[in-house]
């Protein structure tokens, strides 16, 4: 079989994907959801304080990384929690101070801060 | 958006979307012919010719379940405020490039913002991406080499 340019493209855009996940195996990911509205919203200071939490923590374990629009803007900031083996956590209406207590407690201390969190109730968590 | 470097995150997040190994930002302020220019290009997936055409419409997006695309429409909106304009150029497989061009002086046009904290935060939140920022004042230029 012959292999076009575009059937490289969709190979490196499918290893991508699988080397991200690779990565991320084992490691808490902390997903700050960066669309027009959450950026509008002040995601930008809420990604700031993830990273600064990680660097101050010194801690390999943690992944912050981005993406886009939820589907909940009214509720922005908003990120999504997932610790390894556990079911995603979204927190939403996010402040700085906010960010503390959850990388404390839950990235950190494994337990979700139930105040912060939506729907917790709702989904199975664990 | 507050500021012209949250409006680059927000078309840089649509270059991540967009699956770009590469991501150039451009910054250049032109005192002389009082344009600031600002160009976002990637290497992404690109867009057709039909989707380029649409970019813009705040009520338009490829992305599923969405019904709205307000991002490149408030970036065009500022640009146009401070009496300059938006261009957006793309090509399927290829990549696509915005951008926008504004009044340097112009009493409406947004303040820059912390640029530094927007490519800060990429580069610790995508380490896969190469991101390369330049920002260039009159004739002094201050480069920020590429971080992998």
């Amino acid at each position: 079989m012959k292999l076009k340019p575009e059937d490289l493209n969709k190979i490196r855009d499918k290893m991508k994907a699988t080397a991200r996940l690779r990565v991320a195996e084992g490691k808490a990911v902390v997903n700050v959801h960066l669309g027009t509205c959450g950026i509008a919203s002040g995601a930008r200071e809420i990604l700031h304080a993830f990273v600064e939490e990680v660097e101050k923590s010194g801690s390999q374990d943690v992944i912050v990384t981005t993406s886009g629009c939820a589907g909940l803007c009214k509720r922005e900031p908003m990120v999504t929690v997932e610790l390894p083996g556990q079911p995603p956590v979204k927190y939403v209406d996010l402040t700085p101070e906010k960010v503390a207590r959850i990388f404390a407690e839950h990235v950190l201390g494994g337990k979700i801060v139930k105040e912060f969190a939506l729907a917790v109730g709702s989904e199975r968590l664990g | 958006m507050e500021d012209l470097s949250l409006h680059v995150l927000d078309v840089v997040d649509n270059c991540i979307a967009a699956g770009a190994s590469r991501v150039q930002v451009e910054v250049c302020e032109d005192a002389r012919s009082d344009r600031l220019t600002i160009r976002v290009a990637d290497n992404g997936r690109g867009m057709s010719r039909r989707d380029l055409r649409r970019a813009m419409d705040p009520l338009f997006t490829t992305k599923a379940g969405k019904t709205v695309g307000l991002g490149l429409s408030l970036f065009a909106q500022a640009a146009r405020e401070s009496g300059g304009g938006m261009e957006v150029e793309s090509r399927p497989g290829c990549g696509t490039a915005v951008q926008a061009v504004f009044g340097l002086s112009h009493v409406d046009r947004k303040p820059l913002g912390d640029l530094e904290r927007t490519m800060r935060l990429l580069r610790a939140s995508h380490p896969e991406i190469e991101f390369e920022y330049k920002h260039t004042v009159g004739d002094e230029e201050d480069k920020h080499e590429t971080q992998a």
